[in-house]
């Protein structure tokens, strides 16, 4: 238990919604029946590249149920295409291939039929002539003069190229008495939540409203439905409702809904894409990154690091929609928890003729940390000082924040050492050592791995403006709606859909916390869209410090009507008028007080009670602007970036048997702050996921191409999920280093985990084939590799 | 990913089943459906008809036949994993079971289903092989016998002929004193389909030398084979780890090892050595708790 | 064709195209929502069902398979509406949750190992829960989840079958 100054927060509550989901009563979208609805299938392109010569739908046509056959040149002529990030105009990205399909499982015409069996029938009898292309699906290659272009008329395969300099990079390099260069490569996997992607939509020609349900995570969604099928976006009302089985960033599904709500609105009848696993791997667009990484640092004889360049070149698959500014969002933290005083960093990113990415969890923080750590690690190994140390000597020290780094984005808090010492007091760090030490001995192949990583929470995505200067948004925002009915009851809204974070429990708990009533008397519903305020979305780790602010503020807003109330009833100065646990009384005769009932009474009933020329009820809303929000970047491409900085450091074990290469996680420690921990199960669990992610990326999920550009793992079967064996037992390690920007000190966690357990895992791999001579700095990290590594070097 | 369209047949008994599958060359049994389903819903596999055998009374049943023991083809995994007999006599099998799947799949799956499919990283045909199991059919009206190493012929390739239903399969049982058995895999996840397998049986005189001796491979190669050149070598033998290291490597040797996603050839040639000189000396030690 | 199935104790008569799943039957022609598609070729196990007591993966059985069968869904193991079985409140009780889909299988998946080994080691719990993916928890908080209810029961002679 903690011992906070707090009554609900950071107590170990029950999370509301997991009372209907044990009771298999979540509202996925999948359960939403809609009488009269069709189903969609998709035809996919079987070509890596290919031009689209003819679609013959006649046969289609005649299967029984089948209700229309829509392809990529209709559905360009009746929309517009989907809004990119970055400013590529030629690079048009559709639901539909139009013309040329660009990816092997790029979704070319969709079939409508009354049952999804019927739809996936009338799919196999399309027949399409193609006049395949040449491809490219590596992204140097694609790079290259006299590459194949992905889109001709972009003139290149390079979507974004842009370097940044911040601070003396030659000076300090120069300067430098060592460096090192080391290429780390982050594969491409992505987070496969178990609920694929799906969308119903409903067209009323009466109203001139489609209703969308969706298994969504994306900010902007119905806007961009709207501006798509080129209706008002008043036109649009998704349903947040509907619980989203999943996603950690990668359920953007908008071409998805764009088509959807295309055949709604032309056939008059509702339309539902529930994506099969097949659709989802190979042309859902929910890939993530596989990014490229040439690391160079430059430090002293004692391990301290000087300077770094980095350049990041990310293989996007052949479209982009957000999925560029990933390369973005880890300038905000751009060297971890050092004081490194120069960077340099080039963004890359290139199209290849790979299947599309979409946001994943940390949105490119995790394949960054990688190699940031992998490069703490060989600076160590290259001076021979422990790994340990070497971090130690270059950590911001807890009292040197808030902490600018050489990007322009300062940390809010943090105490790396205290975190780093409450694990190691937990699991000593010698006799680690002299554990591996004896694993060794018994001829097995041994390491021990650290990370120490940031979780950058919050979501002020300055990243946009950073990467294309033709947006110039700098307001990021979160909003919750607080009323009172005649009755006494609260009711709080919440404006987005959650993916099992616990939101509901989340605006519950803060309410209660400020009005100090039970939390569970507070009843959260999510409006629609068209009921909503604005909100960004649980996206870059933002939702405890965003929805947990707006709900906060309506919630003191509240408190401060009913206080205001109250004086004024009881003819006393506002400043003699305490409120407690709903309740008004006094400070100089508690006595005379006034309670939540009566208070109510009188906002609703007794106008005449009421202070002169205030509002009757007791409904509040708050829109919350993101902490240290409000700036754009400077010429020289400095920005404040995310505001809270989340910390974890881990501590991994590892063996893996030199005749089969199998790795074996043996123990797992990590320590974790994220400031004030609102709800403690919900934090356990999102680290405890987030390392589970972290498995699967480090050791054993991977989307394989083929040579002729076929995603060959588009299957569970060979793409491979953590299973409970697969991840051990971990023991977490809590800190708090409170944010002093947030409402109640709270970070984000809902990446924790995932940023980290990559680089722990891949460290402890180098470290057990170290007496080798081996390093691996590819991810994932597979057994056979490890194994045919592990047998070269033995010369076998 | 929805099945192609089908018709559905449950038929009471063996000679109905076959009268069904002789009627319509598309028609396919279907038993537990743990491997038939998926690629029904892939649409790899389009049978026009199921003949579903899964209720058959006669073809599920653990006995004892003639020295050995006889496992009907609809004998679900899960009720061979609990069976007494198999525990007793068959205790390779015993000991590969788990290795299958999962306690869902083996709640369904059936042993015929397993070998009829011929996967070649199912642990079933790697246990028939290295048993010497004998797999009967019915084909009409007709019975046959095919041996376990003449019935796995290529990549999921059997030598069932067209039409035929599997109807049981027969291990013999080594009756030694000091009999003792070993099984190992590799794979990425615990429960994955085997990158590689090996399975060994050895029988024990009272001086510890090695009286017989049984290796199989599986999953490194198209169908599971047997170590015979191994076999003869390590035969008489103590099992000591040197010999054994050099017998499996040499009878590895020549072996045309699958290359895919999961593991290059070098790397099954590589793990099949390691993983049978394992399994080996599991039996040698089980043989000797004996 | 017409097929008869006994879900959560009662008989139902239906009409369906053979090659429905048992998964897709039950989510469209008994509107029992509770199991869940998450891969439809028997990987995932969010699919997962009780048939004849034991764990199943409904995606892997045509309906016409299931008849005969006693089916199981998370709707037959929660006592009434808005009451919660041992396993169900313990699994409230660790959060062995988040997102809630994968969540209907391992509360059947506890069901059946509970049925036959009331005191299941850690490992046991891991290797029963194997073959359910989740992505959201890192089941640490469902195999606590699993260990509670296992403890509660045996405190309380509760019994582990569906009361339908």
């Amino acid at each position: 238990m903690s011992e906070h100054q707090f009554r609900f927060v950071a107590s170990d509550r029950r999370v509301r919604e997991d009372r209907r989901f044990v009771a298999g009563k979540g509202n996925f979208v999948a359960d939403v029946d809609l009488p009269g609805a069709l189903h969609v299938a998709l035809v996919t392109c079987p070509h890596a590249a290919a031009r689209i010569t003819s679609i013959d739908k006649r046969a289609a046509l005649k299967i029984p149920g089948v209700h229309y056959v829509l392809d990529g040149a209709e559905l360009a002529a009746g929309t517009d295409v989907l809004i990119a990030g970055l400013d590529t105009p030629n690079v048009p990205r559709r639901p539909l291939a139009f013309e040329v399909a660009r990816y092997s499982g790029e979704w070319v015409v969709a079939v409508v039929a009354e049952t999804r069996a019927q739809a996936e029938d009338a799919a196999e009898a399309i027949e399409i002539d193609y006049e395949p292309l040449p491809f490219v699906l590596d992204a140097e290659k694609a790079m290259e003069k006299g590459s194949p272009l992905v889109h001709e008329a972009h003139g290149s395969n390079v979507l974004l190229d842009k370097t940044f300099v911040w601070g003396e990079v030659e000076k300090d390099f120069a300067a430098s008495p060592r460096k090192l260069a080391l290429r780390v490569k982050w594969g491409r996997s992505s987070t496969v939540p178990i609920e694929t992607f799906g969308v119903v939509a409903r067209w009323d020609s009466w109203r001139d409203i489609l209703d969308v349900w969706a298994s969504i995570q994306m900010p902007r969604y119905a806007e961009q439905i709207a501006a798509a099928l080129k209706i008002p976006a008043t036109s649009v009302r998704v349903h947040y409702d509907v619980d989203v089985g999943g996603s950690y960033g990668v359920k953007r599904g908008i071409k998805h809904s764009v088509l959807v709500g295309y055949l709604a609105r032309r056939l008059g009848a509702p339309v539902r894409l529930i994506e099969d696993r097949l659709e989802n791997m190979r042309g859902g667009d929910a890939h993530g990154p596989e990014r490229l990484f040439d690391v160079e640092v430059a430090f002293d004889n004692d391990g301290i690091v000087r300077s770094m360049k980095l350049r990041a070149l990310e293989n996007l698959g052949a479209y982009a929609g957000r999925s560029p500014f990933q390369l973005g969002k880890p300038i905000g933290a751009i060297v971890g928890p050092y004081k490194i005083k120069s960077v340099e960093y080039r963004a890359l990113a290139v199209v290849t003729n790979k299947t599309t990415q979409d946001a994943v969890r940390g949105f490119g923080q995790g394949p960054t940390n990688l190699a940031l750590e992998r490069a703490m690690d060989e600076i160590a190994n290259k001076l021979k000082l422990d790994r340990l140390e070497v971090r130690r000597r270059n950590l911001i020290h807890r009292d040197e924040f808030p902490y600018l780094i050489p990007s322009g984005t300062t940390y809010d808090s943090g105490d790396y050492e205290t975190v780093i010492a409450k694990v190691l007091a937990d699991t000593n760090y010698d006799e680690l050592i002299k554990e591996r030490d004896r694993l060794r001995t018994d001829g097995k192949l041994a390491g021990i791995g650290i990370a120490a990583c940031l979780e950058p929470s919050g979501g002020n995505a300055t990243f946009e403006a950073l990467l294309n200067p033709k947006i110039t948004t700098s307001t990021f925002m979160d909003s919750c709606r607080l009323n009172v009915d005649g009755n006494g009851t609260i009711t709080a809204t919440m404006h987005t859909t959650s993916s099992g974070q616990g939101h509901e429990t989340l605006v519950g708990t803060v309410i209660g916390e400020v009005l100090q009533v039970d939390p569970d008397v507070v009843r959260v519903t999510r409006p629609d869209s068209l009921n909503s305020l604005p909100s960004g979305t649980p996206v870059g780790s933002r939702m405890a410090i965003m929805l947990g602010g707006a709900a906060f503020h309506a919630a003191q807003k509240l408190k401060a009507k009913l206080t205001a109330i109250a004086a004024h009833d009881l003819g006393i100065p506002l400043e003699r008028a305490v409120y407690e646990q709903g309740n008004v009384y006094d400070r100089d005769k508690p006595a005379n007080r006034r309670t939540w009932a009566e208070l109510v009474g009188i906002a609703y009933r007794n106008m005449h009670r009421m202070p002169a020329g205030m509002e009757p009820g007791l409904a509040f809303s708050h829109i919350y602007p993101v902490p240290t929000g409000g700036t754009l970047p400077t010429a020289d491409g400095r920005v404040q970036m995310y505001p809270c900085f989340s910390f974890e450091f881990h501590l991994v074990l590892l063996s893996i048997d030199p005749d089969l290469g199998t790795p074996e996680i043996l123990r797992y420690r990590v320590g974790h702050d994220c400031g004030t921990q609102i709800n403690p199960k919900i934090v356990r669990g999102m680290t405890m996921g987030g390392i589970a992610h972290g498995i699967g990326a480090a050791l054993y999920e991977e989307f394989a191409y083929n040579d002729e550009g076929q995603l060959i793992a588009q299957s569970f079967m060979d793409y491979l999920l953590p299973s409970s064996h697969e991840v051990p037992a971990v023991k977490i390690i809590d800190h708090e280093t409170p944010s002093p920007l947030t409402v109640l000190g709270q970070k984000g966690s809902g990446e924790s985990g995932y940023l980290g357990a990559p680089a722990a895992i891949a460290n402890a791999v180098n470290d057990a084939l170290k007496p080798l001579g081996i390093t691996i700095n590819t991810l994932p990290l597979k057994v056979s590799k490890l194994g045919d590594l592990i047998a070269e070097a033995r010369g076998k | 990913m929805k099945a192609a369209p089908f018709a559905y047949s449950r038929p009471a008994d063996i000679d109905e089943a076959c009268a069904l599958l002789a009627a319509d060359d598309g028609a396919r049994v279907i038993a537990g459906g743990q491997t038939l389903v998926p690629m029904m819903a892939m649409r790899l596999a389009r049978p026009t008809r199921l003949v579903d055998i899964a209720r058959i009374a006669s073809l599920s049943y653990v006995r004892e036949d003639k020295g050995g023991i006889a496992i009907g083809a609809c004998t679900r995994q899960c009720v061979i994993e609990r069976d007494a007999l198999v525990a007793k006599r068959l205790p390779l099998l015993a000991r590969a079971i788990p290795f299958i799947g999962h306690a869902a799949t083996r709640a369904r799956g059936t042993i015929g289903g397993s070998l009829a499919h011929a996967d070649p990283a199912a642990e079933l045909p790697l246990i028939a092989v290295t048993l010497d199991a004998t797999l009967s059919y019915r084909a009409g009206g007709k019975t046959g016998d095919i041996a376990a190493r003449d019935f796995f012929t290529g990549l999921m390739i059997t030598a069932l002929p067209a039409g035929a239903c599997l109807t049981g399969v027969r291990f013999p049982v080594w009756h030694g004193e000091k009999v003792g058995v070993g099984f190992h895999e590799v794979n990425a996840r615990r429960s994955d389909f085997a990158f590689v397998a090996a399975a060994a049986q050895v029988d024990l005189d009272a001086g510890g030398k090695c009286r017989r001796i049984a290796i199989g491979i599986g999953a490194a190669t198209d169908v599971p084979i047997r170590l015979e050149s191994a076999e003869r070598q390590l035969t008489g033998g103590a099992l000591d780890e040197k010999t054994v290291s050099e017998a499996v490597r040499t009878a590895l040797a020549d072996i045309e090892p699958l290359d895919d996603l999961h593991a290059s050839a070098a790397y099954r040639r590589r793990a099949a050595a390691t993983l049978a000189a394992r399994a080996i000396a599991d039996a040698k030690a089980d043989a000797h708790a004996h | 064709m017409r097929i008869e199935l006994s879900v959560n104790g009662v008989k139902h008569a239906l009409d369906i195209e053979e090659r429905t799943t048992l998964l897709d039957a039950l989510r469209d022609h008994f509107a029992l929502k509770g199991a869940h598609a998450g891969c439809e070729h028997g990987v995932c196990g969010a699919c997962t069902v009780l048939v004849d007591g034991m764990a199943v993966r409904s995606c892997l059985m045509f309906a016409p398979q299931a008849e005969g069968s006693t089916i199981t869904t998370i709707e037959g193991v929660t006592p009434g509406p808005g009451e919660l079985s041992p396993i169900q409140d313990a699994f409230c009780e660790t959060h062995g949750m988040q997102c809630g889909y994968c969540t209907p299988a391992m509360v059947l998946t506890a069901h059946a190992l509970l049925a036959g080994n009331p005191a299941p080691t850690r490992e046991q719990i891991v290797e029963a829960i194997s073959g359910n993916i989740c992505r959201c928890t890192g089941y640490a908080q469902i195999v606590e989840a699993i260990a509670l209810a296992a403890e509660r029961m045996r405190g309380a002679n509760a019994p582990v079958e569906p009361r339908r």
